[in-house]
């Protein structure tokens, strides 16, 4: 057993070393089509920012009436977080912070400035803006508790009827960049793996008649298929090694570039960050298809 | 030792390669099967190496029935089984020594066992100073030497050769078929496959002669007459 595996291991090594060109160029492919699939990792970690991004800048605010004490809006505030669990942030807006917020906006619009002097006092109310984890639906059962529960009669107005088509307008667009990035994604890994299987029996028709001398002889179908795998696994690690520095570098050195375009993503960061799902995907991806299309391809000889 | 039971071979409808055919090959026998090119002969090899399947009747070795046996069976028939071939089809990446050597890896034996038996056999067959050649390092009668060797080396009860003379020189010719009489000596069965008169004429052993699919003459002091 131990002497056979030595044996299937320095043959598939010798068919390695002597079929340098097709070894090669096998690699090559195989890099390419993982680096492909490494491309799409990084997409989706960029439309997963960018859709966390949008969706973070979605919110609902209950204003509550002129003269609500602090206090019971802090209760209010916690009330509504034990009733939702869906709520990610909910932040307390004062009077004076919501005019302070609104002086700094617009220190320079001159005819709003003028405006709120005429007015004479503070004209905000004091408020909670709440974002939520996910659905639209969530955005309206908040709303829907803020106007129904007990201390609904604090509440002036809630703006969800205002924002309620611009939420769902933006979740189904999100949506909609997610499902295209899975079906993009999925007919991409289609692809590579219809290039690496057929490159694979290219490099393996070439040892058609080999294969077919091994059965005369009565080689078992195992000894035959084995080296093939051996050799399947041996493209697939030097492709992931290639493929994996290669990512590394590439997000180092793009990083700066992608920051100038999506402030706030950092390409290397989410490498770093990531680092074990590159493995995976790299890894999994070249020793999977290629070890299952040796089987597979040899497979196809042995029957004949 | 090999036995064929009224075997028939179809291709497709309209190509019958062998109808009917029944004979038995005894132990230590040196049988010459002759006959024009695609009368048979060679499927008549692939059907005792399993390699084909009779479309009716059986192939027996050493009792067995080839066609209603497992693969595993199989391929410890072909391991006794020692085949050359017109076309060598040797292992084409492999060197001599390696070709020889496979033989006795896929039936696992050691290395040291496999190292003493591939020189002894290569030294007697004249190739054991091309050891890390490559079949395409080597000429005609050279590689046709080699698949006797590896044919050899595991001691078979039988050589299976057709038309091992197919692609050699006369001189060549020669050698092997020396080769293939003394093997036979030893006590070993040879099939030899040929369309070589010639050849036949010389040996004075025991002649299946084919045509159209069928054994026309099946003589133990044959010549080769068609």
């Amino acid at each position: 057993m131990k002497t056979n595996l030595k044996r299937i291991i320095s043959f598939a090594i010798n068919d390695f070393n002597r079929n340098k060109g097709i070894s090669i160029a096998t690699i090559f492919v195989l890099t390419i089509t993982i680096m492909l699939v490494t491309g799409l990792f990084f997409f989706h970690g960029i439309t997963n920012y960018l859709t966390t991004q949008i969706q973070n800048k979605i919110d609902i605010t209950a204003y509550f009436v002129d003269g609500t004490q602090e206090q019971d809006i802090l209760n209010v505030k916690d009330e509504i977080s034990k009733m939702s669990p869906n709520i990610k942030n909910i932040e307390y807006v004062s009077k004076d912070q919501a005019l302070a917020s609104f002086n700094s906006k617009h220190k320079d619009d001159v005819v709003l400035n003028e405006a709120l002097q005429q007015v004479g006092n503070n004209p905000f109310l004091p408020s909670l803006n709440i974002t939520t984890n996910g659905e639209p639906t969530q955005y309206a059962q908040i709303a829907n508790i803020l106007q129904t529960s007990d201390f609904s009669k604090l509440i002036d107005n809630v703006d969800y009827s205002q924002k309620k088509d611009t939420i769902q307008k933006v979740y189904a667009i999100t949506s909609n960049v997610n499902i295209f990035g899975i079906i993009l994604g999925i007919l991409l890994v289609i692809v590579a793996i219809l290039v690496v299987f057929n490159t694979i029996k290219l490099a393996i028709d070439n040892s058609k008649e080999e294969i077919n001398t091994m059965r005369v002889v009565g080689a078992s179908n195992q000894f035959i298929r084995d080296p093939f795998v051996i050799q399947g696994i041996i493209y697939g690690v030097i492709s992931f090694l290639i493929c994996f520095l290669l990512s590394g570098i590439l997000s180092f050195f793009l990083s700066s570039k992608i920051n100038a375009i999506l402030p706030g993503f950092n390409m290397f960061g989410y490498f770093l960050t990531n680092w074990w799902i590159f493995v995976l995907i790299q890894l999994g991806f070249g020793i999977g298809v290629g070890v299952i299309s040796a089987i597979i391809v040899v497979k196809k000889y042995l029957e004949v | 030792m090999i036995k064929f039971n009224n075997v028939t071979k179809i291709y497709s409808q309209d190509t019958t390669v062998l109808q009917n055919i029944s004979l038995e090959i005894k132990e230590g026998e040196f049988v010459s099967i002759v006959g024009k090119s695609g009368v048979g002969k060679t499927t008549l090899v692939r059907l005792i190496l399993g390699l084909e399947i009779p479309t009716s009747g059986e192939v027996y070795f050493k009792g067995v029935n080839i066609n209603n046996t497992d693969s595993e069976k199989i391929q410890e028939i072909r391991r006794k089984i020692g085949c050359v071939y017109q076309d060598y089809k040797l292992l084409s990446k492999k060197t001599v020594y390696e070709n020889v050597a496979y033989i006795m890896q896929v039936e696992g034996k050691e290395n040291d066992e496999i190292e003493k038996e591939v020189f002894k056999v290569l030294e007697v067959i004249g190739l054991k100073d091309k050891i890390n050649n490559f079949p395409d390092q080597l000429s005609g009668g050279e590689q046709q030497r080699l698949s006797i060797a590896r044919a050899l080396v595991n001691n078979p009860e039988i050589i299976i050769a057709d038309e091992p003379t197919g692609n050699l020189d006369p001189y060549n010719t020669y050698e092997v078929i020396s080769l293939l009489q003394k093997i036979n000596k030893t006590g070993k069965t040879v099939i030899l496959s040929t369309h070589d008169r010639e050849i036949i004429n010389k040996l004075g052993k025991r002649v299946i002669t084919l045509e159209e699919g069928k054994i026309l003459r099946d003589e133990t002091e044959g010549r080769f007459i068609i």
